[in-house]
């Protein structure tokens, strides 16, 4: 038994079944899961390796060996090493834990245990030791860690049902079959291992997670460019002063500083000089930044991973930040792309309300006769003396209950139609619980409704339909099936009740169904349409339900035809189509039901808030047009108020192109549309847009499906469909594939430079949560496909408001104060030695003592700005939901931008020429209170790092906006640290240990007790901060942000109407507009009728099984050819049912 | 695969203040009631100690020499010319001669000024061994290499002190004589020539070796003095206490200055008769003239200044204290304003809403 499949490098793979001798000549890789990346021996070389690739520690390697040099070194070797061994030894640290924990997940994987048949016996094995061509037994449920072959199962003809949950996050069950040449080998379900380990199909199509970075990460690359150009331009001034300095002033110093001439000149001097510049330099970029930057975000992750407010208590699932890199990205988010199904929605259908020959069931009158939706206070319908009813069911309306009580017979009709016309297959359970398994939750809905209104259908053969009516089994013969499909809109069963009637009970679209009506049902007609306007206008999912009485020798002759047609070779399909409407017409009316694809909790609120963020919700989802025009229409994204809803369902390239010229000149008006289309002009294009954009008013949508959506992301229509869906206040794709939705998200990402955030929670989400900036994963579902590729995970969509409002916007706020301020330090720091260098020869003489500057950035003021970064809150959460326009300044990117970086540094300049000429100045030539010079090296140097940490410590104070006890104590206790290590390194004891360290000895002492110094400290500090503090006084008073009023606000503790902050509509619109959509696929039909999956035990009524059998093979073919996935292939970690 | 999102911490998050970020904080606002009085307030106190400083540091008085002995500048000018490409120069005097029409209030402290001599210059600055000055008897023969090329004599023999500063040590020496009446006999000011440098310098930094046989001359051998030097180092002073690494004058010209321009101090005057200061009459001061200057281009000056309670004279503060001052009144009186014309427009505002 051979089996081979096509792959990219290997052509085709040659297995024998059950022969592992045979197979190991090939080497396929084994079934274990490797996720992780070291083991204990390989661990210190390998991540040692990887972090020196780093360009950053790469860098300060080559720091710390110009530092060794000693014609260059111009400041210790510690000052490099110490910071630089910290930063290696937590990164190692935390990608040991890292580590361990993929260890750990591998083990248990690699544990799980399976039947292997091994030496012809079943024995159990772990799934890593499963190799390629093992043959595999399993059994209900359990798990499947590798690509599997079906040879055979237990269930009749091959066929087998799994769950895919964690691929796709369907908990749907699907069918599968064995190949016809092995399903007969046995009954015990086995399968054959055909891709091991890395090489399943999922570990083939995860692909490699792409390292994503957020645009901070890239402007500050950017800027660190910009600073080592700085540097080297600082370093080439000095260098040149140096040689002139050599030149003019150093040579005729050689009585003092001798040198050997000849060996050097002034030109090697300077040469020198510019590294040892670099050196003492380099400290504006230092290594705590990148440091610091990870502990905030670290810190902003376990926040998220905290909040109560992101606790799905239902699923006892916290929110969770997967990734701990990207958090102030979050608060930057301009486009959101949203899965439907799992995400917007609970996937969950419930019945509620229904038409039944023009009365409407399920809303509830008040006196003033206002219908109101469906409330608390009414007590739900009690099924219990239904014993079959299904307690989960739950329906608001008694009047139902008693018409059905009261005998109505449409309602009667109504319901058995409800009850007969579906593709659901019935099980009993353990506790005799009738239970349905179906294929379509919309159609579960309308049995189960059915049900528990006393129309239970049992059982069903390929033959038959028994269901239980008030009471009274009931078999009803299933004539035929006439199936759903895309074009039809509609299915429907012909059935002949016990009675010898036969009747043709059909459901469907409305628009489809009300065309084939009996022109009788005029009347009934037009108060059904009301009806169905109105179900759609509150975003119920509607069916329209209507039968049809047919007469024996009319249905004979009709079926006679229809064998006929089957058995066709040409146009089978055409003529079983037309035979199928030839049938379904002269319908009547029954009415029409009204599902709710259940939208999960607080979406449109999440959605209305998002909206007033300026942040642009797209829907990007597998469904129909209709369900998805449903949904929009439930979450107020799309409203009858809109100017327009552009549709795009071309089929065609030119259709689509004509469809989306057309929708733009509608948006721009005709003067314009002469221009589209044309790529050359692309970016003049573009630009004018965004002058267009300001300019068009009203509200527009786009909704465009995945056919057309092929056509429109081909390059040159590309751009005409971004213009045209970045214009639009709401756009949904719907019948998107996986590939397409991370199409989408590219195209926005790349073409509008914009943050782009997808959310969803099946594996057919993976490959958009991937491509955006940001992905978040539904978590608390079967399927995990979603969350593991996710950077974050909550339970619940409405918690994307919070995420976002709040942690994104404080993570935003925070980052971009704490790189403000942490540049600023260290430009004030740094330049201080840049100004030193032209009173010292140029010569790469630091201003500070070595430990300072080595213990500056990670001791004195590390602490602070971390808190800042972390704690710092400018608004309350409860403001930041409140109003949500305080996100747009994270959009427009207005806290932290180049323009804001030259302020910052500007400030740092400005700080530093205090620092150093105030100092300067009072120095020169001065005697202190004892009458000995003060303008020594030393003292000078602990005047001006005192100064220093004194003025970053009063800036860290003013820039703090929430002073927390931590932010206290770490301010105050940096200070103090400074002082106290400065007292211990100048102190007596230390430089007896170690002279030449500390050779300070003494100069905190004397220095820190003359007045004169303290008054130099006290003028730096204010001449520094002043400008600092009038800058901010006068920006807050002549144009205050929005954060700065709600500031004020807050701090009034005035309770105010809420800012430009308008609640969501509540209100829904009811005009016509058909709200078919129905979760169907198509094929199912023809499944039941040939009866090949219902199990052998549950033995036909009537003798339709031989029949059946006979053309198994066709229904195969057909199935095959309807389901879009390969049939055989299956992926790791699917539960499978039997 | 259901370890990442269940088991670890599949509970509710803990409901603390931290967690929840609902710390209590101070949120200050930067608010007109703070900032315009903190503005007027400091400005007025930075006025005040400005005025303050800068009558101070005028009422200091201060009498400086150039005796560098350029062409034409005194009676140092012959000892300049000798000087000239001689190194080290021969021993020479000079003189300078001023009268005091009063009284110059003491105590009076007599400086030395260096100009256009780069102590801060890094290579300079870093040729030292701090250990071998630290008195530690198995540095004093090895020097550090830092003290290249002053570490080692071309003989071998380890220089004390080793490094650029040591050799370059300043070795011009002055004597101040006053005559009490005009043509009357010059008497010899005494000159305090120690507390010139710090304690902590001379008693913990500078520490001799210990004492061979009672001799520090002994402690001393196996070494050489500095190339330039003509006395070895425990020959500094006759002053047992005052000679040796810890010899004041070399302290203080090893706390290398921060800037080209520097003082440093050489003597007080505060004994006999001299305990208040100078009186009026004609002084002389003594040069000996050693130190080179002109090849760098430097200066040497003399001078003689007293102190107040900041220190020395330093008009540059009280001037930086008074422009902050007036900067910062008149930044308040522009934020008031500004505050006032925002105020009433807020109130129209909220009139309109």
């Amino acid at each position: 038994m051979f089996c081979s499949k096509k792959k990219s490098l290997e052509v085709e793979r040659i297995v024998k079944a059950n022969d592992r001798e045979y197979n190991e000549k090939f080497q396929y890789a084994d079934n274990r899961i490797h996720t992780s990346k070291y083991n204990i021996l390989t661990f210190l070389p390998i991540n040692l390796f990887e972090q020196f690739q780093r360009v950053a520690n790469a860098y300060f390697l080559f720091l710390l060996i110009l530092q060794l040099i000693p014609e260059i070194s111009s400041l210790t070797w510690f000052t490099t090493i110490v910071p630089l061994v910290l930063v290696i030894t937590m990164t190692a640290v935390k990608d040991a834990t890292d580590d361990y924990f993929r260890h750990k997940s591998d083990n248990q994987v690699n544990n799980r245990l399976s039947e292997v048949l091994i030496d012809s016996k079943l024995q159990n094995e772990k799934w890593m030791n499963v190799k390629v061509g093992d043959i595999v037994k399993l059994e209900n449920n359990q798990f499947v860690a590798a690509d599997l072959l079906l040879l055979s199962s237990s269930e009749p003809h091959g066929l087998c049902y799994i769950e895919t949950a964690e691929l796709d996050g369907e908990t749907n069950l699907k069918v599968r079959h064995a190949l016809s040449v092995t399903s007969e080998l046995g009954a015990d379900f086995s399968r054959l291992a055909k891709f091991d380990g890395p090489d399943t199909k999922l570990m083939q199509n995860s692909g490699k997670t792409k390292f994503k970075r957020t645009s901070i990460d890239r402007l500050m690359n950017t800027l660190v460019l910009w600073i080592f150009g700085f540097l080297v331009c600082l370093g080439i001034i000095l260098a040149i002063g140096n040689s002139i300095w050599e030149n003019q002033v150093g040579n005729q110093f050689r009585t003092f500083l001798f040198w050997n001439e000849g060996e050097k000149n002034s030109v090697f001097s300077g040469f020198l000089t510019f590294w040892s510049y670099i050196i003492i330099l380099n400290t504006v970029v230092p290594i705590s930044l990148y440091v610091s930057m990870e502990v905030i975000r670290l810190g902003h992750s376990y926040f998220i991973n905290w909040d109560r407010k992101m606790y799905y208590s239902g699923k006892s699932t916290p929110a969770e930040a997967r990734t701990t890199t990207l958090n102030e990205e979050l608060g930057q988010i301009e486009y959101v792309f949203s899965d439907k199904t799992g995400t917007l929605t609970q996937n969950i259908m419930t019945f509620k309300k229904c038409s039944i020959n023009g009365k409407i069931y399920g809303e509830v009158h008040d006196d003033v006769s206002q219908k109101t939706d469906i409330t608390k206070k009414n007590e739900p319908v009690d099924f219990s003396v239904n014993p079959q009813a299904d307690t989960t069911f739950q329906f608001s309306d008694h009047h139902l209950m008693e018409s059905v009580k009261l005998g109505d017979s449409k309602v009667y009709e109504f319901l058995r139609l409800l009850a007969l016309c579906h593709t659901v297959m019935s099980e009993e359970n353990s506790a005799g619980q009738l239970i349905y398994q179906v294929q379509s939750p919309d159609e579960g809905a309308l049995v189960t409704a059915a049900r528990n209104l006393g129309f239970i259908f049992k059982s069903r053969t390929p033959e038959t339909i028994t269901v239980e009516e008030l009471g009274t089994l009931v078999t009803y013969q299933l004539l035929a099936f006439l199936d759903f499909n895309n074009i039809r809109k509609r299915m429907s069963v012909i059935v002949r009740n016990p009675e010898g009637q036969i009747k043709l009970y059909s459901k469907g679209a409305d628009t489809i169904l009300f065309e084939k009506l009996h022109p009788s049902n005029e009347d009934l007609l037009t108060l059904t349409t009301n009806h169905l306007s109105e179900f759609a206008g509150e975003g119920l999912r509607t069916l329209a339900i209507a039968y049809r009485d047919l007469d024996d020798k009319y249905f004979k002759e009709w079926h006679k035809m229809l064998e006929d047609a089957s058995t066709l070779m040409d146009e089978r399909d055409e003529r079983i189509a037309g035979l199928y409407e030839e049938i379904e017409r002269d319908l009547m009316l029954l009415g029409a039901t009204a599902v709710e694809d259940k939208l999960q909790e607080g979406v449109i609120e999440t959605i209305a808030s998002l909206s007033l963020a300026n942040i642009k919700i797209w829907v990007l989802t597998g469904d129909k047009q209709e369900t998805a025009i449903n949904i929009g229409y439930a979450c107020n994204m799309l409203t009858d108020d809109m100017n327009d809803v552009f549709i795009i369902a071309g089929n065609t390239a030119v259709e689509v192109r004509e469809e989306l010229r057309k929708a733009k000149e509608n948006l721009f008006g005709q003067n314009r549309s002469s221009s589209n289309g044309h790529v050359v002009f692309e970016k003049q294009q573009l630009e004018l847009d965004s002058v267009v954009e300001e300019t068009i008013t009203g509200d527009y949508a786009l909704i465009i499906n995945g056919h057309s959506l092929a056509h429109a992301l081909e390059s040159d229509v590309k751009n005409d469909l971004l213009e045209l869906a970045c214009m639009c206040k709401t756009v949904v794709c719907c019948r998107v594939t996986p590939l397409q939705k991370a199409q989408v998200v590219e195209l926005v990402k790349n073409y509008r430079n914009a943050v782009t955030l997808a959310i969803g929670d099946g594996a057919n989400d993976v490959s958009m949560i991937k491509s955006a900036h940001i992905g978040i994963g539904i978590s608390g579902q079967e399927g995990l496909q979603a969350v593991l590729a996710s950077d974050y995970s909550f339970a619940q969509f409405r918690y994307l408001q919070r995420l976002l409002l709040v942690h994104g916007r404080w993570s935003y706020f925070r980052m971009c104060k704490f790189l403000c301020y942490f540049f600023y330090k260290n430009f004030a720091f740094t330049l201080v030695h840049f100004w030193f260098g032209f009173f010292c020869g140029f010569s790469a003489q630091t201003v500070y003592d070595q430990w300072f500057i080595t213990l500056f950035n990670i001791v004195y003021t590390s602490l602070p700005v971390l808190a800042m970064g972390i704690f710092d809150q400018d608004v309350s959460d409860q403001n930041s939901m409140d109003y949500p326009q305080l996100y747009e300044p994270g959009q427009l990117n207005l806290l932290f931008n180049k323009r804001k970086f030259f302020i910052c540094m500007a400030h740092g300049i400005y700080t530093s020429l205090a620092l150093f000429f105030i100092p300067y100045g009072a120095f020169y030539n001065v005697a202190g209170e004892d009458g000995q010079h003060i303008a020594d090296y030393q003292s000078f140097a602990v005047t001006m790092a005192t100064s220093l940490v004194i003025v970053v410590s009063v800036q860290i104070a003013l820039d703090t906006s929430y002073w927390t006890v931590i932010n206290h104590v770490f301010i105050w206790g940096s200070v103090a640290t400074y002082f106290s290590i400065l007292f211990t390194m100048h102190s007596n004891g230390i430089f007896g240990i170690f002279p030449n360290q500390f050779p300070f000895v003494g100069n905190a002492q004397h220095s820190l007790t003359q007045k004169c110094i303290w008054l130099v400290i006290l003028l730096t500090t204010v001449a520094s901060v002043v400008p600092v503090v009038v800058v901010r006084f006068l920006k807050m008073d002549l144009c205050p942000t929005l954060s700065d009023q709600i500031r004020q606000r807050q701090k009034a503790q005035k309770k105010t109407r809420p800012l430009r902050s308008r609640r969501p509509q509540t209100r829904r619109s009811s005009s016509r507009r058909s709200g078919y959509a129905f979760a169907h696929q198509e094929g199912y039909g023809e499944l039941i009728t040939s009866g090949k999956n219902m199990r052998a035990k549950n033995p036909p009524l009537t003798s339709g099984l031989e029949k059946t059998l006979y053309n198994s093979t066709s229904w195969i073919e057909n199935f095959c050819k309807k389901t879009t996935d390969t049939v055989s292939s299956f992926s790791q970690d699917k539960t499978v049912k039997l | 695969m259901t370890w990442s999102a269940t088991a670890r911490g599949a509970h509710q998050p803990d409901n603390t203040a931290f967690t929840q970020q609902r710390l209590p904080a101070w949120q200050p606002l930067l608010s007109a009631s703070i900032a315009l009085p903190l503005f007027f307030c400091a400005g007025l106190a930075f006025i005040g100690l400005g005025l303050g400083l800068f009558y101070s540091s005028n009422g200091i008085k201060e009498l400086e020499y150039d005796y560098t002995g350029n062409p034409g500048t005194g009676n140092c000018s012959a000892c300049a010319l000798a000087d000239q490409d001689r190194a080290p120069p021969l021993r020479c005097s000079c003189s300078w001669y001023f009268s005091l029409p009063e009284l110059f209030p003491g105590p009076v402290y007599l400086y030395y000024e260096l100009t256009n001599f780069y102590q801060n210059n890094r290579r300079y600055s870093v040729s030292r061994d701090d250990t071998q000055l630290s008195g530690l008897p198995s540095a004093l023969r090895h020097p550090a290499n830092e003290c290249a090329p002053y570490q080692r004599r071309a003989s071998g023999l380890p220089i004390a002190p080793c490094g650029a500063i040591a050799n370059s040590l300043f070795n011009d020496s002055f004597s101040l004589w006053h005559q009490r009446q005009p043509g009357g006999p010059y008497v010899e000011v005494p000159l305090d020539r120690t507390g010139i440098a710090w304690w902590t310098d001379c008693h913990v930094k500078f520490r001799n070796p210990p004492l061979v046989n009672g001799s520090l001359a002994l402690a001393f051998q196996g070494t050489a003095p500095p190339p330039n030097w003509r006395r070895p180092v425990y020959e500094l002073s006759p002053d047992p206490n005052n000679t040796g690494f810890i010899n004041q004058d070399f302290v203080v010209w090893m706390r290398t200055a921060a800037l080209p321009t520097f003082r440093k101090l050489y003597a007080r005057i505060r004994q006999g008769n001299y305990s208040s200061g100078l009186p009026r009459g004609a002084y002389l001061v003594n040069i000996t003239y050693n130190y080179p200057v002109r090849a760098f281009g430097g200066h040497k000056l003399i001078v003689f200044s007293n102190i107040s309670w900041m220190g020395g004279k330093n008009p540059f503060l009280g001037i930086a204290y008074l422009v902050v001052g007036s900067l910062c009144i008149l930044m308040g009186f522009v934020m008031l304003g500004v505050y006032i014309r925002y105020q009433d427009q807020n109130d129209e505002d909220e009139d309109e809403e």
